[in-house]
């Protein structure tokens, strides 16, 4: 293994020869938790941590609401108002499993926006990312049968909805869409189905992270810089880097304390600000709400779901292309699922020979704009298409498409970057020897 | 008659009312409730008057299936001596689950559900409406004033206008806050409809304030525990976090100082 060269758990007693010989638990502790990382890492390096600890608090606080929940449609709101009522802090449970669903997908975002504007991705790393996109489906997966359990309004016609995307598939869709609703509308199959998947996918969420951790320490983090740590002796790697523990397991539990402060802020005054409010109210097959709208973490895509409709030009070339197979509705369900899939083809997309974002003068003002073109997905997702709304989703979802396929590959041809430090020990001593910059990037 | 009468209306509208919550109505008023705010717990008192309005006026249709009796005596809430929960529960006739026969009310017991088929239960509906909505979809107007549910209840009890209309033989009544701006449910409140025992005024914007925050204690009932738990969370968390600080800025300062020193 072509690993950063540090010190490895050297056994000295009997005991733990002993075990050592016949199991090195302990030593895979120890190289995990000793890993040599980057000491210039920032602010923006937190996020890991901040996503193990949301899976581990789902995991828990889930184990424990699924004791006094009931799969079945007629059971399942009242069961839920059972633990916010009579169980013992079920309320509180129940809040923080609702808002820890948030707290996950900001952390998400920002993780992958980090890896985004760092050049994470890039060789060697390309594994890591792509297990990464794995992780972020199964989340939103997950997520989105999570949001089904309670049987609001919003659980029932959501459900009704996403499944409905695969109704779009042409010839297969139908049958598709029937077998993954265990019948021809969202019902008991449904919610049963979905609790059990919704069980079942958070242990192999914690799976993929074993692996996607396990794939970032054979190729060492990545750092601001995107300069690789020096792997000559010993003694030069440890220029570069310090062991995790304690220097970066302190620094990353600071800043969990401090993000876990605003967490229970948000869940103990305003817990119900994320969610919407149809959703108290129990499922109705025969009443639809008036505005079908999934929670925010879904948005951005749910507006590029919704950007492309019958009248786009796009639309109904690829439509008059395909023989009307591609209509406006598979159309849109294709630019969702593409969407994502650009984002995980990112380290082929980018050409550039610069890693960090940091050295790259033009990348960093697209960049920005796709931060912000996320944001306005975000909001256009959680309007009515109305006014200026389907416009703005068009554009913005443009963009979207336009950033990865055409600018990305462009920009490491045209741009040319200004120099990275030599080292990361040059990058760290320079941040902390000049005075005036005592902030992290 | 007026039963009969109401009965239809609210078949009829039963899916038009449930169906459109989410729609936009005219600009709703903030009303300063106690349990507003971080800080904020219930009015003993006023949710007491609240359980009175429901009890007198809005259970002649209405329901509350999720809410148990007992939890009428509980902190926080209307926090009723047990003897008079108990002569509470006895007002309603209840279908025992086992037995099968009807008998008096029980603490153990929840509240009837809703006994007019159209009106709908009353358990969530503070938490199942919002009042406040926007600017432009930015969620500004929930984070300073609340989701505002109760808030909407009160605009509901007191925004009709008076005006009445008749489709497909039932009665609609005109109310600016509801979605639409026809509503199947007759004013129940017309202000003095009920004679509080310490005094409060019985005006209608004090009945529906009062009836209100009642539905937000059914809807919310751990509301002071939840805000309790939240105070010791962030107290907690936020000293942990001072600490860690601490102890981060100690750990790295010998790596910061050299890296100081390098640099000259």
């Amino acid at each position: 293994m072509a690993g950063i060269p540090h010190d490895h758990y050297e056994p000295k007693s009997n005991a733990e020869k002993w075990l050592h010989s016949r199991l090195p638990i302990v030593g895979l502790l120890y190289d995990t938790l000793m890993i040599p990382t980057p000491k210039n890492l920032n602010w923006m390096w937190i996020w890991g941590i901040v996503l193990t600890f949301a899976l581990v608090l789902q995991i828990a606080t889930g184990v424990v609401l699924a004791m006094h929940y009931t799969p079945d449609v007629s059971l399942a709101f009242a069961s839920v108002e059972g633990i916010m009522r009579d169980v013992n802090g079920g309320y509180m449970l129940r809040y923080v499993h609702m808002n820890g669903a948030s707290l996950f997908f900001v952390a998400v975002y920002l993780h992958i926006f980090r890896g985004l504007y760092y050049g994470s991705y890039k060789a060697p790393r390309e594994v890591t990312w792509i297990i990464g996109m794995l992780i972020y489906l199964l989340m939103m997966a997950t997520a989105f049968m999570g949001y089904v359990l309670p049987w609001g309004q919003m659980s029932f016609w959501g459900a009704t909805v996403i499944t409905g995307l695969f109704g779009a598939i042409p010839l297969v869709g139908e049958p598709i869409q029937t077998w993954l609703l265990g019948g021809p509308a969202v019902g008991n199959p449904t919610l049963n189905r979905f609790f059990s998947l919704h069980y079942l996918l958070p242990f192999v969420i914690a799976g993929l992270v074993a692996v996607h951790i396990w794939a970032f320490h054979t190729t060492g983090n990545n750092n601001p810089t995107g300069v690789e740590v020096r792997r000559g002796s010993k003694a030069e790697a440890e220029k570069d880097t310090l062991p995790f523990w304690p220097y970066f397991v302190i620094k990353d539990l600071f800043a969990l304390g401090v993000i876990l402060t605003i967490f229970f802020a948000v869940v103990g005054f305003m817990p119900n600000y994320l969610g919407d409010p149809v959703n108290y109210v129990e499922a109705n097959p025969l009443s639809t709400p008036a505005h079908i709208v999934p929670e925010w973490y879904f948005l951005p895509f749910y507006a590029i779901l919704r950007a492309f409709t019958a009248d786009v030009w796009a639309v109904q070339l690829t439509s008059f292309v395909t023989f009307g197979i591609v209509d406006a509705k598979l159309f849109g369900v294709l630019a969702m699922f593409g969407a994502i899939l650009v984002l995980a083809l990112v380290p082929w997309l980018d050409t550039s020979s610069v890693r960090s974002g940091r050295y790259r003068p033009m990348f960093k003002w697209w960049f920005a704009l796709l931060c912000l073109d996320f944001v306005v997905l975000t909001w256009a997702g959680s309007q009515g298409p109305e006014g200026l709304v389907p416009a703005i989703s068009l554009i913005a979802s443009t963009y979207w498409f336009v950033h990865f396929l055409v600018i990305l590959p462009l920009l490491g041809v045209i741009e040319k970057p200004t120099e990275p430090p030599a080292t990361i020990e040059d990058d760290f001593n320079a941040h902390y020897g000049s005075s005036q910059s005592k902030s992290a990037e | 008659m007026m039963f009969k009468k109401l009965t239809t209306a609210a078949i009829v509208t039963l899916g038009l009312a449930t169906g459109a919550t989410a729609k936009e109505v005219g600009p709703i008023e903030n009303i300063d409730f106690s349990f507003d705010g971080p800080f904020g717990t219930y009015d003993q008192l006023q949710l007491q008057r609240g359980l009175q309005v429901y009890t007198e006026v809005c259970s002649a249709c209405h329901g509350l299936k999720y809410v148990p009796l007992r939890t009428l005596g509980d902190t926080g809430g209307p926090q009723l001596p047990e003897d008079q929960v108990r002569a509470y529960a006895k007002r309603f006739d209840i279908v025992d689950p086992e037995t099968g026969d009807t008998r008096p009310g029980k603490p153990t017991d929840k509240f009837p559900a809703s006994a007019l088929a159209g009106a709908p239960d009353l358990s969530l509906m503070a938490k199942a409406r919002a009042g406040f909505s926007g600017p432009m979809g930015l969620g500004i107007n929930q984070f300073l004033k609340g989701i505002g549910g109760a808030e909407h209840i009160v605009a509901i009890l007191d925004s009709y206008t008076g005006k009445e209309k008749t489709e497909y033989g039932a009665t609609l009544y005109e109310n600016t806050a509801f979605p639409g701006g026809w509503i199947a449910m007759a004013p129940p409140l017309a202000g003095e409809d009920v004679t509080f025992a310490d005094g409060a005024p019985n005006d209608l914007k004090s009945e529906s304030k009062d009836v209100a925050a009642f539905l937000m204690w059914t809807a919310e009932p751990k509301l002071s525990n939840r805000k309790e738990v939240g105070l010791l969370g962030i107290g907690f968390l936020g000293l942990l976090s001072v600490l860690l600080y601490l102890v981060n800025k100690r750990i790295w300062a010998p790596a910061k100082r050299k890296a100081k020193q390098a640099a000259k």
